[in-house]
């Protein structure tokens, strides 16, 4: 078992809920401490109830767990939220001078710790700094060294200048000083140890905005949609360094169109959206995909349908993604499974949309979106990143072969591998156009029939190219000979392995991050005593796709209530397959 | 005059299928010799095209284009022009692309002033569906689809524009080929989102917004003395719906476009061979 500790802060939002556990993450992350955050919160600007949750071990997390240590409640509400995850050991932090805790009573036997969170914060130089308070003290109840905390202070306040900075730290170290002056940390048998490791802490988002820009994107062009809103914010004021531009369009449909326009004039392009956004953009992906035009259309998921659940955990729009838009158009689906592979895999949907001229969905979700986690900086490769961009022309001698003996240029020619070439406005004897309507070779519109079926012809052999020349492969966990399988595809990697790890039985566990092309695993599937699908939404839709490729039926783990899955939730999923019954009741 | 490519360099190898006798060949003759009388290139000019008869302009001139889908041309051409500002960007459309399904990019076009022409081939009509009203067609057109009339004001592209703070607002008119070419040269050196709204009568399903119509209402704001820095002056001939005006009613002579007020200078598309520097700067971020 992981030697982990569960932390968070709960209240309404509007309560600084966020930035909190972030300073907090960051000073675990700046200890040497690996760290895995998860958060919940609504649509809302205030009120409700939000909070932010944080694992900490000294080994990689990769998952939340059903379990909490200690919490700074805010609110009542937030010890409700929770009492399902807190124990007999749990410490509660709270401030019992606040009306919002008014007649608390403490849940069974923990501990509560009760701090006058916002009179200390007063005396530091302002109410404001209240959760810093609550910080302090869990340095101090967790035996976590306060320096750690105030460096991290310093990086989050320093834009804000010195005083700012001074007066937090002292606002932390009041709430330290509370706890050592009126309680026995000793007793609580909380230690946060630290180590020299480094480690960078980041999200699904802005991994994604990070490996975009490193992978060359210079136009971003996005509509705000929770929750992928932060790879917008991310890339303003850091794509400009690099010569980028970020356009917040009108709607979804201008901003994948704007995308499309810097597209055709050479320029790595993307835009990303979350479900409401990628209905409005089908019709112009269909374009895209026509045109042959390379571009990364990103999809944070969240639950759908229609406006579902904003800021909840879904992976429904698989299909969308896989079938959405009339006609029969060309893509590639990448989700990646961690956070770390969504840097990766935003370069090579960059690299994969310019090599094919096909359009990219990368599909992130809310939990990767949302959560913060460590790692080690060199798995961020960022200065070694192999930027490859097809058949593009540049040069007007480069041009010739691709000349028809009118000496015109063949944006769609009829290549035995599929892949035409590309050119920019700018280059002299490239000069072409390109239709949404079926064309010929170059790009003129055309419904003879030869023609038409010689050009949907091409744009599929381009797929088989890239099913040829490109590793679409599983990642692989757990036992390689155990005929029990575990598949899953995105962001339930973390978890899964966590689960399988709890397991009695030894299981094999593939995880995709390719939807589409995929790695063909039927004979595996076909071989296997047992296959398990876990994915989040309603209909199991990878499942689906699995047991078309491989013409056999697998067992579904599904979950759809808007919350990810925790790793002890899979255990006990597996299990109830995989355990005799009488184990199961004890 | 001319210092880059001539007319016939513009021109495709393609005839156009329009109707004998329609607006869109006198437009689109127009906007070929505005183009080589502004010293434009066909390599240099990038050409966005809606869905409609208008739309058809894409396959028979000759520059770099593109023909999308029907309503969005405009975010195209916005995006190439950001991303390139070296291009001439051109965008031409119909009044159903521009000022119906694709009314919203319309507007935030106009006040987001980059740095491109939007021509509007106004026949107030939809031609290719074979006669439905569209968004300027007059409140008594009967069509396919307003058997008696349309019962709703015609939109008014002028004035949308103007409520949007557009930098450059014009009118032209097909057939009068001398007036359309100067404002569209006009609206090409302007420095910013020029507008130009071509009247390029329908002669198939249009009897009422006729060649007659227009030659014998139409009023050139030359002939009255409008000076188009005068946004009073402007207001007032555009929202006066008893005349159709033609020329530039109104140009800001201080528009500053999209690209400059960003910083925008450089083609997006080249990318150096080696890892930026700085780029280590954004993991730096995250210790």
């Amino acid at each position: 078992m992981i030697d982990d500790l569960n932390w968070a802060i709960g209240g309404e939002a509007g309560h600084g809920i966020d930035s909190t556990g972030k300073i907090f993450a960051q000073a675990l992350s700046r200890a040497g401490r690996h760290v895995f955050t998860s958060k919940v919160f609504s649509s809302l600007i205030r009120g409700g109830y939000t909070s932010y949750k944080i694992r900490t071990a000294l080994v990689p997390v990769q998952s939340v767990v059903d379990r909490m240590d200690v919490l700074i409640a805010l609110t009542k509400r937030t010890v409700e939220e929770n009492l399902s995850q807190l124990h007999d050991k749990s410490l509660i932090i709270y401030d019992g001078e606040r009306t919002m805790m008014k007649d608390f009573e403490l849940p069974r036997n923990m501990t509560g710790l009760n701090v006058p969170l916002q009179r200390l914060a007063e005396e530091a130089g302002g109410a404001i700094m209240r959760n810093i308070v609550a910080l302090g003290a869990t340095c101090a109840a967790t035996n976590f060294p306060l320096s750690n905390l105030n460096g991290s202070l310093e990086k989050q306040f320093s834009r804000k200048g010195s005083e700012i900075v001074e007066n937090n730290k002292k606002a932390a170290l009041l709430g330290h000083n509370y706890i050592l002056e009126n309680y026995n940390p000793s007793d609580f048998g909380y230690i946060l140890e630290c180590t020299d490791a480094t480690y960078v802490l980041l999200n699904g988002d802005e991994a994604i905005g990070m490996g975009a820009i490193a992978a060359g994107c210079r136009l971003y062009a996005g509509y705000p949609i929770t929750p992928a809103t932060a790879i917008m914010n991310y890339m303003q004021g850091r794509i400009e360094q690099f010569g980028g531009h970020v356009i917040q369009a009108e709607d979804e449909i201008s901003a994948i169109n704007i995308a499309l326009g810097a597209a055709r004039t050479g320029a790595r392009a993307m835009t990303a959206t979350s479900g409401p956004g990628i209905d409005l953009m089908t019709e112009t992906f269909g374009l895209v995909s026509m045109t042959e035009t390379p571009l990364v259309i990103c999809n944070v998921m969240r639950a759908g349908p229609s406006t579902g659940m904003p800021t909840k955990q879904e992976q429904g729009d698989l299909n969308t993604m896989l079938y959405g838009g009339h006609g029969e158009c060309e893509r590639f689906i990448l989700a990646p499974t961690t956070i770390a592979e969504c840097f990766h895999k935003t370069v090579e949907a960059f690299n994969l949309a310019e090599k094919y001229n096909v359009p990219v969905y990368l599909t992130g979700d809310l939990s990767l979106a949302v959560t913060d986690q460590t790692y080690p900086p060199d798995e961020f490769d960022i200065e070694s990143i192999q930027i490859e961009r097809g058949l593009f022309l540049t040069k007007t001698s480069d041009l010739e072969p691709w000349l028809n003996s009118q000496g015109q240029f063949k944006p769609h020619a009829d290549t035995e591998d599929g892949v035409s070439p590309r050119t920019l406005p700018g280059i002299e004897g490239g000069i072409h156009m390109v239709t949404g309507l079926e064309h010929d070779e170059l790009g003129r519109r055309t419904e003879h029939p030869p023609t038409r079926e010689k050009q949907v012809q091409k744009r599929k052999r381009k797929l088989k190219t890239a099913i040829e020349q490109e590793n679409f492969d599983y990642r692989e966990f757990g036992s390689p000979d155990s005929d029990i399988l575990v598949i899953s595809w995105g962001s339930n990697e973390g978890a899964i392995i966590e689960a399988i790890g709890q397991l009695e039985q030894k299981v094999r566990f593939l995880s995709f991050p390719y939807v589409s092309p995929r790695p063909d695993i039927s004979e595996t599937i076909q071989n296997a005593s047992m296959v398990f699908v876990i994915e989040c939404n309603a209909s199991g839709q990878f499942a689906t796709l699995l047991e078309h490729d491989s013409l056999t039926r697998v067992t579904r783990i599904l979950k759809y209530d808007g919350v990810r899955f925790s790793a002890d939730e899979i255990a006990k999923e597996l299990n109830s397959y995989l355990l005799p019954e009488e184990v199961m009741l004890k | 005059m001319s210092t880059g490519a001539n007319f016939a360099d513009f021109k495709s190898d393609k005839k156009p299928t329009w109707c004998p006798g329609c607006g869109d060949f006198g437009t689109m003759n127009g906007i070929l010799k505005a183009l080589s009388n502004t010293g434009a290139t066909p390599e240099n000019t990038f050409f966005v095209a809606g869905i409609g008869c208008s739309g058809k302009i894409g396959t028979y001139i000759r520059t770099y284009s593109i023909h999308g889908v029907h309503g969005r041309a405009l975010p195209v051409g916005c995006g190439a022009k950001i991303a390139n500002p070296n291009l001439e960007v051109m965008v031409a459309g119909g009044d159903g692309d521009g000022f119906s399904i694709g009314a919203a990019h319309f507007i935030h076009a106009v006040r987001r002033n980059v740095n491109m022409t939007y021509i509007v081939m106004d026949n107030r009509i939809y031609g290719l569906t074979k006669g439905q009203y569209s968004p300027t067609s007059g409140t008594d057109l009967k069509t396919n689809t307003s058997p008696s009339g349309t019962h709703m004001p015609p939109l008014d592209p002028l004035a949308l524009a103007l409520s949007s703070q557009g930098t450059f607002i014009a009118q032209a008119f097909s057939s009068d080929l001398k007036r359309l070419i100067e404002i569209l040269e006009a609206a090409i050196n302007h420095n910013g989102f020029a507008f130009v709204n071509v009247f390029s009568p329908c002669v198939t399903y249009n009897k009422v917004d006729t060649y007659q119509y227009f030659r014998e209402t139409l009023v050139d704001v030359n002939d009255i003395g409008h000076d188009p820095a005068d946004y009073e002056a402007a207001k007032k001939l555009i929202f006066d719906h008893e005349t159709e005006y033609q020329g530039i009613l109104y140009q800001n002579p201080n528009s500053i476009s999209y690209e400059d007020s960003h910083g925008l200078d450089s083609p997006m598309w080249k990318l150096p061979e080696t890892p930026p520097e700085g780029i280590m700067n954004l993991l730096r971020e995250f210790y």
